[in-house]
């Protein structure tokens, strides 16, 4: 997969930011506040899919169960909301344990009283999961379908789990966030929804840098190394399993991170978030915007979703037609995505076939051989 | 005694419909290494195969024969779920091939779009167009080879095509407007009711089981047994395992491994649509019927191994056994005296799904030292 970076004027990439960053600023007073919910909703999945995008777009492994590091995400976050404005309630806990006679909170919730802890928890611990998981699997070279089947495998066990877990993280009710206090306002109002849209669009920028940085250099071309050609890669002398595993972890915690957001925005989180259709679902927005081009997964996650949302408001039994054709055309005609066709000869290709550019006549490897560098 | 015989009766039934279900899982996945995500919904298209039996056959033509249909809807099934395989194989996975990742997502696709179809269109209707589907598909094939060979071949076959859909149009119209239940879409699960003789229990060495179960395990046995005459008697089961082990050997030695990949698929589909039956007789069927299996189905194929049968099978009663020892809690009635601590982790996962943690974190820990399951190919290549 060779793809030609179309470069840009400064200039037109100066006023894209500053049309972004004004976009961002004003779109809580442009879009209805149900509207801009979804926005930042979309834009917090589309984190997730960044990380998606890393691991099966740069390194080839395609992961099904990225539900279970975004719930995990959620849950930290939820919880924490919750402990935290549960004073009124019996033993000061969350008002989901006295319906299970629950009267101390569980150990390993104590420590999600403290704000800071809370917050690195929520990218710290789906990536230390993702990293165990990883290790555990690509340490006996399990990949390709393998690998695939056994994230989805672990995404039903964390599934059952949650679901069946009342008495520690009331199991498949979920956590709700939106009555909870945050700074003594409502987690649920349009204050603090407009607050955490702002702070969604900052994070998705962050990431998105954060990711552009990861493949770049000598360890953006390990992995896609790793994608290529893994053997060759071990003969070279690298230990494919480390990076591999680095990647898989780095991706565990975006996906905490945009669990973490989606669930303030949406207001509960539960085990559904564990399902093993929205983590496939996951895999297409990234397929669609064009995977290996990161700009193209976070594009993909918001439209798709977008699409979904006016689609399922229209037409509800035709989404599941629409995406499952969706899945079938993108893998079948457009392996590439939107944004990798657009950057590849995607459009050149098609200009041809209508006869509006002509045909270049000298010999094709010529062309190749130039924009290669001929150093044979 | 008499409890030891109890769970391994349970863990032998839930193995069994575990193994007719991952067996053409299995077969198709040695063969051209591909994971099938549709394979839950073929079950499903099997399981309501029989649904649809049973209600042609409570019509006032083929109420004598009601007691059978059971046996009618295995054929059926079979033939069901393979055609609706050939034709996925035919329109999708082949043009994928080599890219096992990208036909695990164009499967999903395809899994998404049959369960809508279910939900949305009549099953009348959908009975029609699967019978379009079979003449469409068949009828040119059992022509002479005189006119297969002749130049005007197409014609024969596009016109074969117009018959077949007419058929089905027909056949369709005649369902719906003589079995009313068949002539509405809807979303809700069905039930299908078994068989008076079916019904009831057995008792063998003062155990009673259920016949529904025992029929599943024999339907199970048939197809073991018939996939392994058949992979290892005839002429195509070896052009088959010659595929499997080497497929471009085979393919330079005359084997046509087209032809290879389309048989083995519509068999693989086939069983799971025969997995749809045993489905059916366990619970009632919906649309999601499927998914409740599919992952049990993988992780029989992990733990298996590729290109065994007998790794197939010893990993699926392995599962169904140890499924039920944990998931009842049974070690706990046949050790009564047990430590406490032990006996409160063994409390602790004794539920359905609390099991498959288990049983997961299990597989998991035996993938650490054979991870290519019980019974790898044998093979001097780096990867594969």
């Amino acid at each position: 997969m060779s793809l030609r970076k179309i470069k840009f004027d400064k200039k037109i990439v100066l006023s894209f930011w500053i049309i972004l960053i004004a976009l961002i600023i004003a779109a809580p007073t442009l879009l209805p506040v149900f509207r801009l919910n979804l926005l930042g909703r979309y834009l917090s999945l589309s984190i997730v899919a960044l990380g998606v995008d890393l691991i099966w777009g740069y390194t080839g492994l395609l992961s099904l169960g990225q539900g279970i590091f975004f719930a995990l995400g959620g849950y930290c976050a939820a919880m924490y909301l919750q402990i935290t404005s549960s004073s009124e309630f019996p033993n000061n806990i969350p008002e989901f344990f006295a319906l299970y006679g629950v009267e101390k909170l569980p150990f390993f919730w104590e420590p999600f009283r403290s704000p800071v802890f809370t917050l690195l928890a929520i990218w710290v611990i789906p990536a230390l999961v993702a990293g165990l998981i990883g290790f555990l699997v690509f340490r006996n070279r399990i990949k390709g379908v393998y690998f695939s089947i056994l994230t989805q495998a672990s995404l039903l066990v964390f599934f059952n789990f949650f679901n069946g877990q009342q008495k520690l993280i009331n199991g498949t009710n979920g956590l709700k966030t939106d009555v909870t206090q945050l700074f003594g306002q409502m987690v649920g109002s349009e204050s603090m929804q407009r607050i955490f849209f702002w702070i969604t669009a900052i994070l998705v920028i962050a990431a998105w840098f954060f990711a552009k940085w990861v493949v770049k250099g000598r360890f953006g071309n390990i992995l896609i190394g790793i994608r290529d050609d893994e053997p060759r890669v071990r003969f070279t002398g690298y230990n494919p399993v480390i990076f591999k595993t680095i990647i898989f972890s780095i991706a565990g915690g975006l996906a905490g991170i945009s669990g973490a957001l989606y669930t303030v925005q949406s207001g509960i989180v539960s085990p559904q978030f564990m399902t093993v259709p929205f983590s496939i679902e996951m895999v297409i927005w990234v397929a669609v915007g064009g995977r290996g081009t990161l700009l193209g997964a976070i594009l993909g996650a918001v439209f798709i979703n977008y699409a979904k949302s006016l689609v399922s408001e229209a037409l509800p039994a035709s989404w599941m037609f629409i995406q499952g054709g969706l899945f079938i055309l993108v893998v079948t005609a457009l392996p590439e995505g939107v944004l990798g066709w657009i950057q590849g000869d995607g459009p050149r290709n098609l200009l041809q076939r209508f006869g509006l550019k002509r045909k270049i006549e000298t010999y094709p490897s010529l062309e190749v051989n130039n924009k290669e560098g001929n150093n044979e | 005694m008499e409890l030891l015989l109890d769970s391994l009766f349970n863990g032998i039934a839930i193995g069994s419909v575990l193994l007719v279900a991952a067996l053409g899982l299995a077969i198709v996945f040695g063969l051209m290494g591909v994971i099938n995500l549709a394979h839950g919904e073929l079950m499903m298209l099997g399981a309501y195969t029989t649904y649809v039996t049973q209600l042609i056959f409570k019509l006032p033509i083929l109420k004598p024969f009601y007691n059978s249909y059971i046996i009618v809807s295995i054929f059926l099934a079979f033939i069901v779920s393979g055609v609706v395989g050939i034709l996925l194989e035919k329109t999708i996975i082949r043009k994928l091939y080599g890219s096992p990742l990208e036909t695990l997502l164009a499967t999903w696709g395809v899994s998404l779009i049959l369960q809508q179809f279910v939900r949305s269109v009549p099953l009348a209707y959908g009975t029609g167009l699967v019978i379009s589907l079979i003449i469409g598909l068949f009828l040119p094939a059992s022509f002479p080879s005189k006119i297969k060979e002749s130049i005007n071949f197409k014609y024969f076959k596009f016109s074969s095509w117009i018959f077949a859909a007419l058929t089905g149009v027909l056949t369709g119209s005649l369902i719906s407007s003589s079995v009313s239940k068949l002539s509405r879409a809807s979303a809700r699960n069905v039930d299908v009711t078994a068989p008076s003789w079916m019904r009831g229990q057995v008792e063998i060495i003062g155990t009673a089981f259920p016949k529904t179960r025992l029929m599943i395990i024999i339907i199970t046995l048939i197809s073991v047994i018939a996939i392994t005459l058949f992979l290892n008697q005839s002429a195509w089961g070896m052009r088959i395992r010659a595929v499997t082990q080497n497929r471009q050997m085979s393919d330079c030695l005359g084997i046509s491994t087209e032809k290879v990949d389309i048989i083995t698929f519509g068999i693989g589909s086939g069983l799971a649509g025969v997995a749809g039956v045993a489905v059916s007789l366990l619970g009632s069927v919906g649309p999601n019927v499927g998914g409740n299996y599919i992952v049990g189905c993988f992780m029989v194929v992990v733990l298996g191994g590729v290109g065994n049968l007998l790794g197939t099978v010893l990993a699926s009663f392995g599962i169904g056994i140890m499924t039920d020892l944990i998931g009842a809690g049974r070690l706990l009635s046949i050790w009564p005296d047990m430590p406490l601590p032990l006996s409160n982790t063994i409390n602790f996962f004794a539920t359905t799904s609390m099991a498959r943690v288990m049983i997961f974190a299990l597989i998991v820990i035996f993938l650490q030292f054979k991870p290519t399951g019980l019974f790898p190919q044998k093979g001097r290549m780096v990867e594969n």
